[in-house]
């Protein structure tokens, strides 16, 4: 994707909300699973009934901190919850129990690997929020309705510093972060399903200019792929509008997928003022050094890291790392197919080749975690144990892969039901060997005078008098001999 | 009669078997039936319920079994607390209807502990006011003098009481109102520390102030009432966890508690403005203590002036984001046929809420706002720290506060409706107590040339119940002004 931005540069900033995946909600007992039938998981507390009062959820604060350690952010002792105050029907309270003027994690990093190496991007916050329900327009004769099941699912806001330039990097950032949330088991990370969502502050400015440019918020973008086209879009417009003379309002634009164009949401006038203060229902929020301390105990291997022991343990090519460790599903396919039989490269090979293929194809990575598998890990650990055994020929192997995405068996009963043993008894090879030779009497006398390159054909036609099974080392040597001879 | 009965002496007897619980509960629907067309206390009686509840208490009586602090005693609770399958208006007209599908805490420990609930007594609007006036559904007469208001904002709590409707009501306290109304109709009442009982299932008004407490006909009542009410509540965050002590106990000495207790009266609560009877009776009160063996000493509060301003910020503020939820969406009332979503909500609220509640919602979301925040919100939330250390300096060297609970005694209806401010004075005396979230009772000790009760009001140190009760207890041992009941008004109506 190429940007027109003529004497201008452009400054990005994201702020992520991801839902949690906390069993219950951030303030009642009820339920965060998405996909229930409408208002089935509500109840007085997260409907916002008269007298209802909010009780914190403890698991929510672990997810947060969990989050705010992976990304280097200093966790707050004392962080305080704040009303956001304004009307809307999928808003039960009539304001957002939210983290305003001190939010529980702040001033963190995380790295984005990029084309010409990592960039270090800035986190400005990271704060808990519930969020609201949300209204369904015209399903029943014209009027809304309002589903509050996710009224009070968790939701972390987290919140880069304007470290970003272009719409690949943006979109680097999110990959990163989404690979990170999953990686601590906090975030399934479904655009889709809206668990986690991406608004881009963007603004542009005279190339070299330290001031920034007027800021103008994107939102509804589902996708990585639509993050990084509204962004495009954006810039490209505001550029225009500047070089033609104009002049940009601070603003709030909705990202039209079908028309590929962002599009403003509401005018200045009407902005919002949240009127925030301290929720007087919630007392602040203090943490101990232990229990900060205790998450980060529990806290797991994160992608850099898994990256790095990807190749110092396992003696992985780099690239090798980089691509296994991109999602942390894929990441813990591999590691169980070493852990049935420990070659790491023959199993990175296979994984990075034939699987990840299939996944694509079958598009199994479409949900927010491969559950399915083309092969279960422990059956290709142990088709490649049949391989380095002297079981099975690499080439069989294939036959035999082939047969277990169909049958779905283990590797050594196909192997078994279909006779695919490599034969390494000399008897019977030679025979077939003879039996070549006998029969192509011309092309041996060929390659005696002089003609090497006939060994191939000769290999190949053993292979074949044998079904594939004859030990190929043990062909090459035999055949070496006997034509010597 | 049944209906003069403290909850004490109704206790004892209904054990004894010399009462029925179904007998003293047909008292008090009867009494409310003659009553409450002068009074206009409550706004919903529960009778089926009632002499149901009353016929299980009889059962659990003559069995022995099951038998709590209050069963079979007849209690009426202020609109704005949630009582499941009973209509709960907070005395809204945006809340016409609604019935809550929950209990307040508060309201199950009362149905825990035995009691009869009554009905729901009459209160001003979301309990933002001062005389009981703003009451949607009409204003509650004192029963002393039926020309006057009886307090706000927990006046039919304080009305039924006095009149002999209920032998205990249920309030909610956010800058006096149990406090007042206590004092304006010459009961006992008591606003415990902030966090000592559960505001779940209490429709909120100042969320930081709120509190829950009984209203009673002597501090014996108090006590026992505390006792049911009081305690942690896991699903109130700001509840706190803490021991009950046995309040009984506290107060178990009569007159020799008030022995060498140490009492502040703090000059600026003695005012210009005060009414003289007031301050007669209060400082008469006073030597009462003394006389029994307490140590009197004038303190200063010296930021108390700075309170209702401080209150006039706070809890508007709080109550502009509270009363959010009120839209017309899921529950209570909605505009018919709205053009627009922004025609429902100002259609909605237009019509649901009154003149004081919409005044207070305005002036909150002003001193929200951006720009003045600071300038509001934040000023006046260091005021309120100011006011807590003014209390936490007369602690160091007292045991309880005493000082007057309201300038004057119950004032006509009417008298103070068009002007906000002068209302708004009649807190001034209270207020810093909720700013504080300090324990305090109101009892009566005096009556007025025309005849009004007097309050004494008592302000202990935070979770400071047993002393305050302890120091009324030993006040009302040594004299009769709780046995004073207002005239019958059976059979009056309301004047015009």
């Amino acid at each position: 994707m190429s940007l027109r931005l003529g004497a201008y540069e452009s400054v990005i900033g994201l702020e992520v909300h991801a839902e949690l995946l906390t069993a219950s909600k951030i303030f009642c007992g009820c339920s965060a699973a998405f996909g229930a039938p409408p208002n089935q998981h509500t109840c007085s507390v997260c409907l916002g009934m008269p007298g209802m009062l909010p009780v914190l959820n403890r698991r929510v604060v672990e997810f947060a901190v969990r989050a705010g350690l992976a990304t280097h952010c200093r966790i707050a002792p004392v962080s305080r919850w704040a009303r956001k105050n304004y009307f809307y029907p999928d808003l039960c309270k009539g304001y957002q129990i939210s983290q305003y003027e001190l939010p529980i994690c702040e001033a963190g990093w995380i790295d984005v690997p990029l084309e010409g190496g990592a960039k270090r991007v800035r986190l400005t916050r990271i704060h808990m929020e519930e969020d609201t329900g949300k209204n369904i327009h015209d399903a029943h004769g014209g009027g809304s309705l309002v589903d509050f099941n996710r009224s009070g699912v968790p939701l972390l806001e987290i919140v880069s510093e304007p470290d970003l330039t272009w719409p690949a990097e943006a979109g680097a950032y999110l990959r990163t972060l989404r690979s990170i949330l999953q990686y601590l088991q906090i975030c399934d990370g479904n655009m889709e399903e809206g668990s986690f969502r991406c608004d881009a502050n963007c603004s542009v400015r005279p190339r070299g200019a330290t001031a920034l440019g007027t800021k103008v918020e994107i939102k509804n973008m589902n996708s990585f792929r639509a993050v990084e086209r509204a962004i495009a879009y954006e810039l490209e417009r505001q550029v225009r509008v500047l070089e033609e003379g104009g002049t940009l309002v601070q603003e709030t634009r909705l990202w039209d997928p079908d028309r590929e164009e962002t599009r403003p949401m509401r005018s200045k006038e009407s902005a919002h003022d949240y009127r925030y203060f301290p929720d007087p229902d919630l007392p602040p929020l203090a943490l101990p050094a232990s229990f900060v301390e205790d998450v980060r105990r529990t806290l797991p291997e994160l992608p850099d890291a898994r990256r790095a022991r990807f190749v110092s343990a396992l003696g992985l090519p780099d690239y090798d790392a980089e691509v296994l460790t991109a999602r942390r599903d894929l990441a813990d396919y591999f590691e169980a197919v070493v852990a049935a039989h420990p070659n790491a490269k023959a199993a990175s090979n296979w994984v990075m080749g034939d699987i990840l293929r299939l996944v694509r194809e079958q598009r199994l990575d479409d949900a927010p975690t491969i559950t399915r598998w083309p092969v279960t890990a422990a059956h290709l650990g142990a088709l490649i144990a049949l391989i380095d055994g002297g079981t099975i020929s690499g080439k069989i192997a294939k036959t035999v892969f082939e047969d277990m995405l169909g049958s779905g068996d283990a590797p050594a009963e196909i192997v078994e039901r279909r006779g695919l043993v490599q034969v390494s008894d000399e008897g019977p090879i030679v025979a077939a060997i003879d039996r070549v030779l006998a029969a192509n009497a011309t092309k041996v006398e060929e390659y005696r005078g002089g003609k090497d390159k006939l060994f191939g054909f000769f290999v190949g036609q053993v292979m074949k008098a044998t079904g594939g099974k004859a030990n190929p080392g043990l062909v090459n040597d035999l055949l070496k001999r006997k034509l010597a001879g | 009669m049944l209906n003069d009965l403290t909850i004490a002496t109704a206790a004892k007897r209904l054990r004894r078997g010399e009462l029925s619980a179904v007998d003293l509960t047909r008292a008090a629907l009867d009494r409310i039936a003659a009553t409450d067309l002068a009074l206009n206390a409550f706004l919903t009686v529960t009778a089926d319920a009632a002499l149901a509840a009353a016929a299980a208490a009889d059962a659990a009586l003559k069995r022995g079994v099951g038998v709590g602090p209050l069963t079979g005693i007849p209690i009426a609770i202020k609109d704005v607390i949630a009582t499941k399958g009973v209509r709960t208006t907070a005395a809204s007209k945006i809340l016409d209807g609604f019935v809550p599908s929950y209990d307040a805490t508060v309201t199950s420990r009362l149905k825990d502990a035995g009691a009869v609930i009554v009905g729901k007594v009459n209160c001003d609007e979301f309990a933002m006011g001062s005389s009981n006036e703003n009451s949607a559904y009409g204003v509650t007469r004192n029963p002393w003098d039926l020309a006057r208001v009886p307090g706000g904002s927990s006046g039919g709590s304080a009305a039924s009481v006095a009149a002999g409707q209920a032998l205990a009501a249920l309030g909610t306290d956010t800058g006096g109102s149990i406090r007042l109304p206590a004092a304006y109709t010459g009961i006992v009442g008591l606003k415990p520390t902030y966090g000592r009982v559960s505001r779940f299932g209490v429709i909120a008004y100042a969320s930081s102030l709120d509190q829950v407490g009984p209203l009673a006909r002597d501090v014996t009542d108090a006590a026992l009432l505390l006792g049911v009410l009081a305690g942690h509540d896991p699903r109130d965050s700001t509840s706190v966890d803490r021991p009950v002590p046995d309040y009984a106990a506290a107060i178990a000495g009569g007159v020799a508690g008030a022995h060498s207790l140490r009492v502040a009266l703090p000059r600026e609560y003695f005012g210009a403005g005060l009414q003289p009877e007031v301050e007669r009776a209060v400082r008469a009160a006073a030597d009462v203590l003394r006389d029994a063996g307490a140590v009197l000493h004038e303190a200063s509060l010296p930021h108390t002036e700075y309170g209702v301003a401080c209150y006039y910020v706070l809890a508007p503020a709080e109550a502009s984001s509270n009363l959010a939820r009120y839209d017309g969406i899921r529950y209570g009332l909605r505009a018919p046929s709205a053009a627009s979503l922004l025609d429902l909500y100002r259609d909605t609220r237009e019509a649901g809420f009154g003149r004081e509640v919409k005044r207070r919602i305005m002036l909150g979301t002003y001193v929200l706002s951006s720009g003045y925040y600071d300038a509001y919100y934040l000023k006046a939330q260091k005021v309120r720290t100011l006011i807590r250390r003014d209390f936490e300096r007369v602690f160091a060297d007292a045991d309880v506060i005493v000082t007057p609970v309201a300038p004057t005694t119950a004032f006509r209806i009417g008298e103070k409706a068009t002007d906000p401010l002068a209302m708004y004075l009649s807190d001034v005396l209270t207020i810093g107590v909720n700013l504080a979230g300090l324990p305090a009772i109101v009892a009566p000790c005096g009556r007025d040339a025309s005849g009004l009760p007097i309050g004494l009001q008592i302000v202990g140190p935070p979770f400071g119940e047993e002393i305050v009760l302890r120091a009324a207890r030993a006040f009302e041992a040594a004299t009769d002004w709780h046995a004073l009941r207002p005239p019958d008004v059976a059979g009056r109506e309301a004047p015009p």
